[in-house]
């Protein structure tokens, strides 16, 4: 990436108090925006939807957007690791929807199956595509939008070209995987909250989480530090891949079939979930939590919209567009007044 | 300063030239050469394909790809991308039917002019605020489509006499859509080759502060740029919905940017910016409709067809890249 190496000086000058001490409040304030403001447009949405919709808050309302949240929330934070590394993973809605038929289609072979055989599928995938991305100077959008013609088309031999759709047997224990609770909530909650919980120890606790930032950061000055570079890549894609397929097992078992058409743009919705939460789409920044909650945020903005009456579905396209560019239009302001203090960085 | 730069570029290193002697002149026409391979390859296991009509039907069927791939160079010669012509030939296709009642041209003008305003939208994010493109043309891909299916909704019907002269008559015996695609390459290339603002393009792609201190207005030739994407998508929805003489927001466009990028790329336009080859990206868009056409005469299902495709657009980008590796 074409990074000036003031990124990583600042980061280094982080510590030090003399550099602290001469932060601007405005600098202060854009990088708690940029950090939290996903989080106090969540809260503030909240709270009016509660005050102006008495039906939101009710248990039932609540625990269906936790639910749906749930089911995008691993294919996000697949995407917000691949997205620290400086990279971009635009396949995961066709490797989610490959995933969910796979899951369906071993389904009739036991519910281990169901659950690795996406697994397995959509990890290989990620696999090969962290491989070339680590191993050629083909950027990653390039590999990746060929990932996702290639896995819809490897979907599309599966189904009969899209005409059959399997069905998970209604005896099969694999349905629970959605369906069952546990201490009143679903499971794919309580996987998403251990997944999120992995991400953030991985990313602030171990040495791998900082190799990760580094590359986003500045590629040629991680190598040079003897860092692994290509190995950190290739693990972040066959995650990202292994993510995606998870949330389409979850959503196969929610829908108890596998449906062909589905994941079409999911992608940007992950993309716009990361965004929001306060990532930066240039690497080496970023935070694991902001991502589920910039996902969780689309789905109360995608409850408001059924409130207010715009039946058409359509108009959620519309809005997550606008809703991408404040937020990016936001991060580059706020971005800049953090950087006013650094001369000669843009 | 910018000729200098693009000079020394196309110049070969002879160092690297003594190892690798084909792989430089393979970067550069490898496209013309695989053209003539699948021409010669089709003229074999294909029949009648040397046909005038299968000839005719090839040219039609590639124009669109060739219109938005020769967009798309411009801003990939900036060192841009732009992921939202699909979605853009969408929406000015779902715009048609609601002004056909005003007539053909007045219905022509306001898809086109959809494709002006998403263009200036993206534009003014890239160049004024700062956003990074694959950002600012994502949120382009997303809400384009989204708002052609809010207005569109189904597929509409577009029997108007006029779309249908432009979509499947013939001028002095050049199908239509095909002049238009001509008279696109002519002036994109005209303009790259022969203009300051071509110039621009390219000094603002290979090196943005040089070109700004050279004293090129960066923020505006983007601006123009990416316009100028949005009005040829337009114009390829345009005649995408004229010659099928129906507009389907849902599929109309569908992967039409990865088909673009992998034209203009496949053409010798480096994504790296900084040069932008008009002649290649056409030769590109017809290897890669061709591509496309030579599946299906075999009868390969679509499913196949794509994970070829996904194939050939790596192994391509790869080919390019190796010039740059030493």
């Amino acid at each position: 990436m074409t990074h000036s190496p003031a990124p990583v000086l600042e980061q280094a000058a982080d510590s030090t108090r003399v550099v602290r001490t001469r932060r601007s409040r405005g600098e202060v304030l854009a990088r708690l925006a940029q950090r939290n403001g996903a989080l106090a447009t969540l809260v503030v949405l909240v709270l009016v939807m509660a005050v102006a919709f008495p039906s939101f808050s009710t248990a039932g309302n609540l625990s269906q957007i936790a639910i749906q949240s749930s089911f995008f929330a691993p294919l996000a934070l697949g995407m917000t690791f691949v997205i620290f590394t400086g990279g971009i993973d635009l396949s995961v809605g066709s490797v989610y929807a490959l995933g969910g038929v796979l899951a369906a289609w071993g389904s009739q072979y036991g519910p281990v199956v169901a659950v690795l055989l996406p697994l397995a599928g959509c990890g290989l995938i990620g696999l090969v595509q962290g491989t070339i991305i680590a191993r050629t100077a083909i950027p990653a959008f390039i590999v990746t939008l060929a990932g996702l013609l290639f896995a819809r088309g490897l979907l599309l031999i599966l189904t009969d070209e899209g005409s059959t759709t399997y069905k998970v047997p209604a005896d099969s224990a694999f349905l629970e995987l959605s369906r069952g609770t546990f201490l009143g909530l679903g499971w794919p909650v309580w996987i998403t909250v251990v997944l999120v919980a992995v991400g953030v120890l991985v990313l602030r606790r171990t040495s791998y989480g900082s190799t990760l930032l580094a590359v986003g950061g500045q590629e040629d000055a991680a190598e040079l530090m003897g860092l692994p570079v290509r190995r950190s890549k290739v693990i972040v894609y066959t995650v990202s891949g292994l993510l995606a397929g998870l949330a389409g097992a979850l959503t196969a078992s929610y829908t108890a079939s596998g449906v062909t058409t589905l994941g079409v743009g999911l992608e940007l919705t992950a993309i716009s979930a990361v965004v929001l939460g306060g990532t930066l789409l240039t690497g080496g920044a970023g935070t694991v939590f902001g991502s589920l909650v910039g996902i969780v945020l689309l789905q109360v903005v995608a409850n408001l919209i059924n409130r207010l009456g715009l039946t058409n579905s359509n108009w959620q396209a519309v809005v997550n567009g606008v809703l991408l560019v404040a937020v990016a239009v936001g991060q580059v302001q706020l971005s800049r007044i953090q950087a006013r203090s650094r001369p000669g960085d843009d | 300063m910018s000729t200098q730069a693009t000079a020394q570029e196309s110049r070969t290193e002879p160092g690297r030239a003594r190892r690798r002697p084909d792989a430089a002149w393979v970067a550069r026409n490898g496209v013309y050469l695989a053209l003539v391979v699948l021409v010669l390859l089709n003229i074999v296991i294909t029949p009648y394909f040397v046909s005038a009509s299968n000839l005719r039907l090839q040219l039609i069927q590639a124009a669109p790809v060739v219109i938005v791939a020769l967009g798309m160079s411009l801003v990939i010669g900036t060192k841009g991308i732009d992921l939202g012509v699909g979605s853009v030939m969408a929406l000015s296709a779902a715009i048609m039917p609601l002004y056909i009642g005003y007539g053909t041209l007045p219905a022509i003008l306001v898809g086109v002019a959809a494709g002006l305003v998403t263009g200036f939208v993206a534009g003014t994010l890239v160049s004024r605020l700062g956003l990074q493109p694959i950002v600012a043309t994502l949120a382009i891909f997303v809400g384009g489509r989204g708002l052609a299916n809010v207005i569109g909704g189904q597929i509409k019907n577009l029997s108007d006499p006029g779309l249908v002269r432009l979509g499947s008559g013939s001028t002095l015996g050049v199908p239509n859509t095909v002049l238009v695609a001509a008279v696109v390459f002519a002036v994109v290339w005209f303009v790259v080759r022969r203009t300051t603002f071509g110039r621009g393009v390219e000094a603002i792609g290979g090196n943005p502060r040089a070109a700004e201190l050279a004293g090129l207005r960066r923020a505006r030739i983007l601006l123009i740029v990416y316009m100028v994407a949005g009005v040829l998508a337009a114009v390829a929805g345009v005649l995408a919905a004229a010659r099928s003489q129906a507009s389907d927001p849902r599929t109309l466009g569908l992967l039409m940017e990865l088909n673009a990028i992998a034209a203009v790329v496949i053409g010798g336009t480096p994504l790296t910016g900084g040069k932008v080859r008009v002649v290649g990206t056409v030769a590109g868009a017809l290897l890669m409709q061709l591509l496309v056409s030579t599946l299906v005469a075999q009868d390969v299902p679509d499913s196949v067809a794509q994970m070829i495709q996904a194939g050939v657009i790596v192994v391509a980008v790869w080919v390019q890249l190796g010039r740059k590796r030493s």
